[in-house]
Formats: structure tokens, sequence, C-alpha cells
């Protein structure tokens, strides 16, 4: 702690039981618990602002709207006409990621999305949907994607294992970017409020020093909004480009 | 600029990964904590319950709400498209009445004038008629004055030349003979 003159830059990360004894009988972290929020966010969202059902929607109508539009059309122009079968996985998706990344930015609140456990099983959900989808359509018609056709036979040792090296490094790329992305933007946070702390206890210029990481840390809560959005978006296009990939193969 | 900071980050995080090293390493990655698996399994539902909830519950509401004002906008278009037709057949209407109007009204100034012409002709027909009477009559009276007037002349001429014979002559003529010459003489005079 900034006290004992160290920086905890890793200790926002760690889990703990939340919801009291009942929750640590089955070991419910508060990580599941922003998870819990997050839905709630989501779900009461697209109820309060559908309910009035209006032909000219409202402020909140609108941002429903824009939302299931704004995924709508990505999977339409991503995927094409079967899109509409993958929409509400990535709508979940997509809100399920933004959701965590944004409450991460709240003051005592956990991120979710920093974890790599869940960043990873996401991934993997996102790659055996599309593997299975891949499978179901095209049946063993599928492996052909690890050699693309008209490529030398004489390349064949060398092209399929790159492709299948490039496949299954997917599920890595697509978790290993979201989660550090949110790890690095928390770890800078908890870095300069650090130095302000310890700026400011080191007497009258370290109070006006401080000021430095202070208007730092103002214009990193800014860029992490955005960072937020720009992440979930990726992870839900990528989802939708996988998924293009195993409905039509190439 | 997002690179940077992005290195930045993993910089930090390294070097503070390596400060926290001897205590613990980064809690994401020490799996034998318990709560590091258990937070997948409540991952795993409470993903899975939104997405059913999304996908059975929330998103059917939005879309039967966007499908309702497609609809309703593709009405409108529709009604609007048939009130222009409408409009248009009542236009058209109204040109051909008006047109129709205007023909009948040419037609029947026309048998007006048609009328009144051949009115006007039995008139003048008439008035030339009863003229033509009249002159006729005017000359039937004149020719009997001329004729009167000739007749009265033959008696003039037969005394006035009974008289130049008997002048000039000595004798008296027969009225017979004077009567005859000057028969003669006018009829020379007529031809």
């Amino acid at each position: 702690m900034a006290a004992e003159q160290t920086i905890d830059a890793l200790g926002q990360f760690k889990l703990d039981t939340a919801l009291g004894p009942l929750g640590a009988s089955v070991n419910f972290t508060q990580s599941n618990l922003m998870m819990l929020i997050a839905s709630a966010l989501i779900l009461s969202l697209l109820y309060f602002g559908m309910r009035p059902k209006a032909v000219i929607p409202g402020r909140l109508q609108a941002l429903a709207e824009i939302a299931y539009d704004g995924i709508y059309s990505m999977c339409h122009d991503q995927i094409g006409h079967e899109g509409r079968r993958f929409f509400p996985f990535v709508f979940t998706l997509f809100f399920f990621i933004l959701m965590g990344n944004l409450l991460g930015l709240l003051p005592f609140s956990f991120t979710y999305t920093s974890h790599i456990a869940v960043t990873l099983s996401l991934a993997l959900v996102v790659i055996v949907l599309t593997t299975v989808v891949a499978l179901s359509i095209h049946g063993l018609h599928f492996f052909t994607y690890f050699f693309p056709a008209g490529a030398p036979k004489a390349l064949a040792p060398l092209i399929i294992p790159v492709e299948v090296i490039s496949y299954l490094s997917r599920p890595v790329s697509l978790s290993i970017r979201l989660f550090a992305n949110m790890v690095a933007g928390h770890v800078m946070f908890e870095v300069f409020a650090s130095f302000i702390v310890m700026m400011a206890a080191a007497g009258t210029f370290g109070v006006i020093g401080a000021a430095g990481p202070l208007a730092l840390n103002v214009v990193l809560v800014g860029f992490e909004l955005l960072v937020a959005f720009l992440q979930a978006y990726v992870f839900s296009i990528l989802t939708c480009i996988y998924l293009h990939d195993a409905v039509h193969l190439h | 600029m997002r690179g940077l900071l992005a290195s930045t980050g993993i910089l930090l995080i390294s070097s503070a990964a390596q400060a926290a090293e001897e205590k613990k390493g980064m809690p994401q990655l020490d799996f034998a904590n318990p709560l590091t698996l258990s937070q997948v399994v409540w991952l795993a539902i409470i993903f899975f319950t939104l997405y059913l909830l999304l996908s059975r519950w929330a998103l059917p509401q939005v879309a039967a709400v966007l499908e309702s004002r497609a609809a309703r906008i593709a009405g409108d278009l529709d009604a609007a498209r048939d009130a222009k037709a409408a409009a248009d057949g009542a236009v058209a209407e109204l040109t051909a009445a008006t047109r129709k109007a205007q023909a009948e009204a040419q037609a029947s100034v026309s048998t007006a004038v048609d009328a009144a012409k051949a009115e006007a002709a039995v008139k003048a027909n008439a008035a030339s008629a009863k003229l033509e009477a009249q002159l006729a009559e005017a000359e039937q009276r004149i020719a009997a004055a001329r004729a009167a007037a000739l007749g009265a002349l033959r008696g003039v001429a037969a005394t006035a030349t009974a008289d130049v014979v008997t002048r000039l002559a000595g004798i008296t003529a027969e009225p017979s003979t004077i009567e005859q010459a000057v028969d003669r003489a006018l009829a020379a005079r007529a031809a």
C-alpha cells in the first residue's frame, strides 16, 4: 500500500467472495456479482427502454433500439443472411463485455474482463460455437478450410500446420487482447493514483507535483472509456468474422 | 498512442508483477485459488442465463416494436399511395367532366346558332316572298295603267288622225280605216 511506499497495482484484481457467508459458501466472487449487475443493467435497459413500445421512441427506447440495430447490422453485414441466427449470442457477448469494461471503471468496483479465466472462457465459447456451426453446416468438408482450394499440393505440409495453428490461436488472441487491455488500463490507474498519494505525502512541492498524475488519470478515464467500447466491439466483430468463416468457409 | 500506452501498461504490469512476485504474482494467474475457477462456473451460469433471457424475452420485444414500426410505415406509405391514386383519379375525372361540359356547351351554342340562322332565313324568305308579291302586284298595276294609257292613246291618235285628214285632205275618212292605220303605226312603233 501507499503507506508502505510500495505500489500494489495488482491487488485490485484479487478475487474475494461476495454476498456474505451465503456467497462464500458457493464461492460466489465479487467478479460474479459484477456480472450479475451487468446482466441486470442490460436487461433493464431493454425492458424499461422498450416498455413504452412507442412508434416515435423516447431517449431510453432510442438507446435500446440503437443497441439492437447496431449489433443486428453488424451480424448481418459480417455474417450475411444467416447472421440473424447468431444475433442474440453476439448481442449478449458484446453487452456482457461492454458492461464489464464500463462498470470496472467505477471506483470500488471490479472488472471481470480483466481476468484471463473469464476472457478465455468467453473466447472458448466463441471458438467451440464456430467449430460446431462449421461442422454442422459443412460436415467433414469443413476440414478443407485448413487447405485453401487452388494451393499447390506440394505446400500442404507447410500450409496445413500454419492454418491449424492460426485457427487454434484465435481464442488465445481473442482472450489475451481483452484481458491485457483491461489489466493495463487498470494498472495504470492504480500506479498514477499511488503516485498522487505518495507525492502528496512528500510535502508542499509534492502536493503541487501531484497535479501531474492526477491530470494523467483524468485523461486516462476518457481513454479507458474508448478502450471499453473498442475492446467489446473488437471481440464481437471478430466473433462475427469467425462465424462468417464457419458459415461460408472463407 | 494506444500502442504506447498499452506497452507502458504491460511494462508497468511486468514490473509490478515482478515486485509482487515475492508475494503472490498476478491474482488472475493464481489457479491455486479456488475462486479463480468458481468464478468461471458462475460466469457460465450467468452468461447462459443472460443469453436465454435476451434471446427469448428481451430481444424479441425490441424486434416486435421495430417490426410494428416498419409495418406501420409501410402501411402509411401504402395509404399515401392509395390517396395519391384517388386524387389523380379525381383530377382525371374533373378534367374529363370539364372537357365534356365544354363540348356540350359548344354543341348547344352551335345548335342555337343554327336554329337562329334557320329562323332568320325563313323570315327573310317570307319577307322577300311578300316583297316579290307586292312587286308583282305593282308591276301588274303598272302594266294595267300602261295598257289603259295606251288604249286612251289609240282613241286620241284616231281622233287626231281623223282631224288631220279632214283638215289636210278635206275628206272625212272612214273611222274603221283610220283605226286600222293607227293600229298599224302603233304596231310598227311597238316593234
